[in-house]
Order: C-alpha cells, then sequence, then structure tokens
C-alpha cells in the first residue's frame, strides 16, 4: 500500500501526485499510440468511436457527476456539434478551426437553451432536456437547406497536416488528441474555483448561495461548457458515420450517453473512460448475444433499448458509484487485504440537511 | 460602532407572523448572542440576514450599507458568513475543498484561465491554501483535511462549518445552535473556539444558541426572544433574570 508523503501544498495540486501515476498513465499512453502500428482498421475506428463517446462522456460527466443536474438530451448537442462541423466544412473552413468553431457554437447553443431550462431542477430539468432533444431533431429534420432534412448532409472530406483525415490512422490520433486535451480541460476546470462550483452546487444549493456562488451563473456554466465538450464530439462524430442524418441522434444515444457515465462512475473523470469503453463494446456484446440466444429472441426489435435500460436499472441498484467505484473497492481489497472490511464504503451516518430535496 | 443593524423587521409566511418589528444592533467585535424557545424567530433572522427570505418591511445594514434587497449570493462577498443548525457542507467532496470552495469567495474565476491552469491559477491556489491552513490549525482539523465529509462524525462536520466559515475571511460570522449535536465536552471546546474567532481573528459573532451555559461564558451581550418578538437586549445576566424572559421559558408560575 502506498501512502503519500506531502511535503508541499504544491503535491495537492498536482494531476499525477506520484510516480505509480507517471508510470501507469504513461504506460497506457505509449499502448494506445502504438495501438494503430498492431491493429486492424476495423478495431482501431471502434476504439475511435470508444474516444469520441468518452469526450462527450466528459461533457455529460460535468453536468450530471459534478453540477448534479441530469441531462436526457445530450444528443442534441452532439448532433448541433456534427451539422455546425460539416456546415463549417462545406464552407470551406479546414477541419481544426471548424472543429473549434462547432464546439464554441455547441456551447452558445447550449447557454441559451440554459438560460429558461436551468430554472428547473431534478426531474423537471430532464423532462426539459428530453423535450429539447425531441425539438432539435425536428428541427434537424424539416429545416432541409440547412441539415438536409431525412436524407442528410454528406460530411466533407478532412485533412489535417497534409493527411486525409478519415482513414483509420489519422482518425485516431485526431480523436485520441482531442480526447486527451478535452480531459486535461476539465481535470484542470475540477481543481480550480469554476470546479469547486460546480460541486458545491451539486451538494448543496443553500450552502453553495451562502459561500458566495451565484446558482444562475454556476449552471449556465456547466451547460455550456457540457455543451461544448459534446459538440466537439459531435464534430468528430460526424467524420466517424460520414454521412449525418437525424436518425443517428436520437433518444437511444441521449439514453446511451447517460448510461455511459452512471455505469463509468458518477463524479469521476476515470468513470468516464470507464464507460466509454463500456458502452462501446455493448453493441458488439448484443451482436454476439445475437448469435447465441433463440432466434424469437435475438430478433426481437429493439432489444438494444432494453438492455441499456437494464444495465442502467441493475447499476443504479447494486452499484451506484459505477465501474470505477467498483473498482476503488477492489483496489482497496487488495491493498488492505486481510483487513479489508465489505462496510468501509458503506455509509454509515446520514444527518438531517436544511431545506433540502434528496 | 455598529457593524450590523437590523431595523424593524417582519417577516410573515402566509398568516404566520414569523418576525414581528425586530430592532437590534451588533457593535464591531462583540459576540451577540440570541436566545428563544423553539419558533421564536430566531434562525428567520439569520435567514433574512443571508437573504434567503424577504422580508415584508424593514431595513438590515451592515457597515452602513443597506443589504436589505441585495442578491443572496452576494452576502458572502460582503463579509457575512454563516453556519447552518444542521450543517450544510459539500458532502460528497474532502474537509479541504469545502475550505477552498469557502474561499473562493475572494477570487476572481475566470473559465478560460482555469481551464488551462496558468501559472496565475496556480498562484492563487497555493496563497489560499495557507490561507486555509491557518484555520486548520486554529481549529485543530489536521486530521481532517482529506476526508470526505460525509465520512466524518456529527461533531467534526460541525467545526468543519465554522471553519469554512472562516475561510470566507467574513467581519460578521452568523452560528446557527453552534452546539446543537455536540456533546458536553465538544460544547466546553466551542466556548474557546468562539472566544479565539472573536479575540484572534477579530470577527464578530453573532449567535442563535440554546445551551446557556455557552451563551453565558462567551456573549457579551444576548437578545432574548419568543414569538416573534424581542423580549429583553442586555447583558447575560440581566437577561436571564428579566421576568418577561423567565416566563417564556418557564410559563408563567415561576418562582
Amino acid at each position: 500500500m502506498r501512502f503519500l508523503f506531502r511535503t508541499s501544498h504544491r503535491i495537492d495540486l498536482a494531476l499525477f501526485q506520484h510516480s505509480g501515476h507517471l508510470l501507469w498513465y504513461g504506460l497506457l499512453a505509449a499502448l494506445l499510440l502504438a495501438a494503430p502500428l498492431v491493429l486492424d482498421p476495423f478495431y482501431l475506428g471502434e476504439l475511435a468511436q470508444v474516444f469520441i463517446y468518452a469526450i462527450a462522456g466528459v461533457g455529460l460527466m460535468l453536468l450530471v457527476g459534478y453540477t448534479g443536474m441530469v441531462s436526457l438530451g445530450h444528443a442534441a448537442f452532439l448532433a448541433i456539434g456534427a451539422y455546425a462541423h460539416a456546415r463549417f466544412m462545406t464552407w470551406g473552413v479546414p477541419f481544426l478551426p471548424s472543429l473549434l468553431c462547432a464546439a464554441l457554437f455547441t456551447g452558445f447553443v447550449s447557454m441559451l437553451v440554459g438560460l429558461p431550462v436551468l430554472r428547473m431542477t431534478g426531474v423537471y430539468l430532464a423532462i426539459a432536456t428530453l423535450a429539447l432533444a425531441e425539438i432539435v431533431e425536428q428541427v434537424l429534420t424539416h429545416w432541409t437547406s440547412v441539415t438536409g432534412g431525412f436524407r442528410g448532409m454528406r460530411v466533407p472530406d478532412a485533412e489535417i497536416f497534409g493527411m486525409v483525415l478519415d482513414a483509420p490512422r489519422p482518425f485516431f490520433y485526431v480523436c485520441l488528441a482531442v480526447l486527451v486535451a478535452s480531459m486535461f480541460a476539465a481535470l484542470n476546470i475540477l481543481r480550480s474555483p469554476t470546479g469547486r462550483a460546480l460541486v458545491a452546487v451539486r451538494d448543496s444549493e443553500t450552502s453553495a448561495v451562502s459561500m458566495g456562488i451565484s446558482l444562475v451563473r454556476t449552471k449556465t456554466l456547466a451547460f455550456t461548457l457540457s455543451g461544448m465538450f459534446t459538440g466537439l464530439a459531435g464534430a468528430l462524430f460526424a467524420h466517424r458515420i460520414g454521412h449525418l442524418a437525424p436518425d443517428a441522434f436520437t433518444l437511444i444515444t441521449s439514453i446511451q450517453l447517460l448510461l455511459m457515465v452512471v455505469v463509468g462512475g458518477l463524479g469521476s473523470m476515470h468513470g468516464v473512460i470507464f464507460g466509454a469503453i463500456f458502452i462501446g463494446l455493448l453493441p458488439q456484446g448484443i451482436a454476439l448475444a445475437r448469435d447465441v440466444l433463440p432466434q424469437g429472441v435475438a430478433n426481437l426489435p429493439g432489444i438494444e433499448p432494453a438492455v441499456f435500460g437494464a444495465i442502467l436499472i441493475a447499476f443504479l441498484i447494486l452499484e451506484p458509484d459505477g465501474i470505477y467505484g467498483r473498482w476503488l473497492k477492489i483496489r482497496r481489497y487488495f491493498e488492505e487485504f486481510p483487513l479489508y472490511r465489505k462496510d468501509t464504503f458503506k455509509r454509515q451516518q446520514r444527518f438531517l440537511t436544511t431545506e433540502r430535496l434528496q | 460602532m455598529s457593524l450590523l443593524k437590523a431595523s424593524s423587521l417582519v417577516l410573515s409566511f402566509g398568516g404566520v407572523q414569523a418576525i414581528k418589528d425586530v430592532s437590534f444592533e451588533v457593535s464591531e467585535g462583540e459576540v451577540f448572542s440570541i436566545i428563544g424557545p423553539n419558533g421564536a424567530g430566531k434562525t428567520s433572522i439569520f435567514n433574512a440576514i443571508s437573504r434567503f427570505y424577504d422580508l415584508d418591511s424593514g431595513r438590515i445594514e451592515f457597515q452602513g450599507r443597506d443589504i436589505t434587497e441585495a442578491k443572496d449570493y452576494t452576502i458572502a462577498a460582503l463579509g457575512i458568513a454563516r453556519t447552518f443548525q444542521n450543517c450544510e457542507l459539500f458532502e460528497h467532496e474532502s474537509v479541504l475543498k469545502n475550505l477552498m470552495i469557502a474561499s473562493d469567495v475572494h477570487r476572481q474565476s475566470n473559465v478560460l484561465r482555469d481551464m488551462l491552469f496558468l501559472p496565475s491559477v496556480r498562484r492563487q491556489e497555493l496563497a489560499a491554501r495557507e490561507h486555509i491552513e491557518e484555520i486548520i490549525d486554529l481549529l485543530d482539523l489536521q486530521a481532517y483535511r482529506y476526508e470526505v465529509i460525509a465520512s466524518l462524525p456529527f461533531g467534526v462536520r460541525k467545526m468543519v462549518e465554522i471553519a469554512r466559515g472562516l475561510c470566507l475571511r467574513p467581519q460578521l460570522i452568523l452560528l446557527d445552535e453552534p452546539s446543537s449535536g455536540l456533546n458536553p465536552e465538544e460544547t466546553e471546546d466551542l466556548v474557546f473556539w468562539i472566544e479565539d474567532i472573536n479575540r484572534e481573528l477579530g470577527m464578530t459573532v453573532l449567535m442563535v444558541e440554546h445551551d446557556m451555559r455557552l451563551v453565558g461564558e462567551v456573549s457579551h451581550r444576548v437578545m432574548a426572544m419568543n414569538e416573534g418578538e424581542v423580549l429583553t437586549t442586555g447583558s447575560f445576566d440581566e437577561v436571564r433574570s428579566h421576568p418577561t424572559v423567565l416566563e417564556a421559558y418557564l410559563g408563567g408560575e415561576h418562582g
């Protein structure tokens, strides 16, 4: 078991707190950088998809896991990012500026949407975001001159540093780079006043206000940031699917995104990655299961959403801390080996809180 | 000099008058306690000062400045901190983070700078940490820095809440029943903490409290309330022996 001996306040500020972190994250980085040399393009594509999910997950995690606001309509921001990026590209904007503009544009839209929506809380907020997703889907279908309607629009080929982006390898690296940048941005936010305001609002609005935090400002900011990261993911997603159509951004997508952060573990950035891997692999898993299951069950329509729903419920009941929470428990078990008590993570006391709805 | 001045506060919820024409002044540097039976309107006064409740009429001045209409989230930056009766901490975060959130009130944060974690942000973080460590030392919370609030016993949470109030670097701190839920030993310690806060940090303390021993030991002045009205204001001994106060606490037939 490692004991972190702190000799300076700087240690608490560091993203990598000890050499062990550096070693493992370094190894992971090396593995990922080397992956395109050995992996089949199909798997590279799947990995890139996982990265894209993770970028959107960073956005959604800031909102759900750190600010405590549920969104059932994040597919809308994914869609806005994707369409905006495709539009900018067809207007001849180069790839990188277009990516940035798409993210900023989505952030701007989510801010506008957020101002009225954020006056609601809890389940009302969830319903409002659900409605938002529906509205965006309708707009995508009917605003034919911009979005191409049902037939959708083709995403122009992109070039970056003289390479064709849509080849599996460059695309893999671009997605990886954007994910790493997003992660660093989010982690930096979380260790500075902006991020602390988010968790303050999540844990107690009453207290947050008495600590000088403006609820409206903080919630709007959270929504904007969340939209921005999700829009960024959307822009990359556009390249991944190559052809945009409204049916790529449905309620199922929104639920999948929510599933990712809940299953991964709310309130941790590790959870985003675990969740992204999980939902990235799930469709493959379901496809494999179809082969095994009896014909009648396997060909049922709507089996995917049913599985998503079942998993979400199972996690909420059995492991609300998600995969990352489970991992912490397993690690602790080995660290403390014969001494581990099952109740370590059990909440022992719950005290009254004033003026708050749980 | 009076730091906080409340004049003819009136507050009602529907037909219930929680505060009926209450006036008082808290001078700079004193420990001022409000006592009274349950439902006397003590916490309502706190909530009016921290702007959670809108008054029906009356005026609250802090450092000569009218704060009756101020926005609720601006109160902390003006220099008024508060604690809550049942503890309102940020449960899923560490003690350190709770204190950091408080000390952020004096910082101009900017998302872009935070996102890049520029050297200026790092410097400010370290400076804030220095100040927080002083508060941690003052209240003896060294052992709990990295503990998550949800795992702490209630007595420690109460202290963390006071520490969080101090990290706002206020001129006035409102303590809402600081001793409720504490055992006698912890209450005993509280006497010293409150004296330290008042003398060493030079903060003015406005306190709602039921424990008369604590009130008697730390307060310079005491205001007794019942059913939304002020019964009397004065030194602890004056208030304790005041006939209407005795009546409010013990009913009509006191000896």
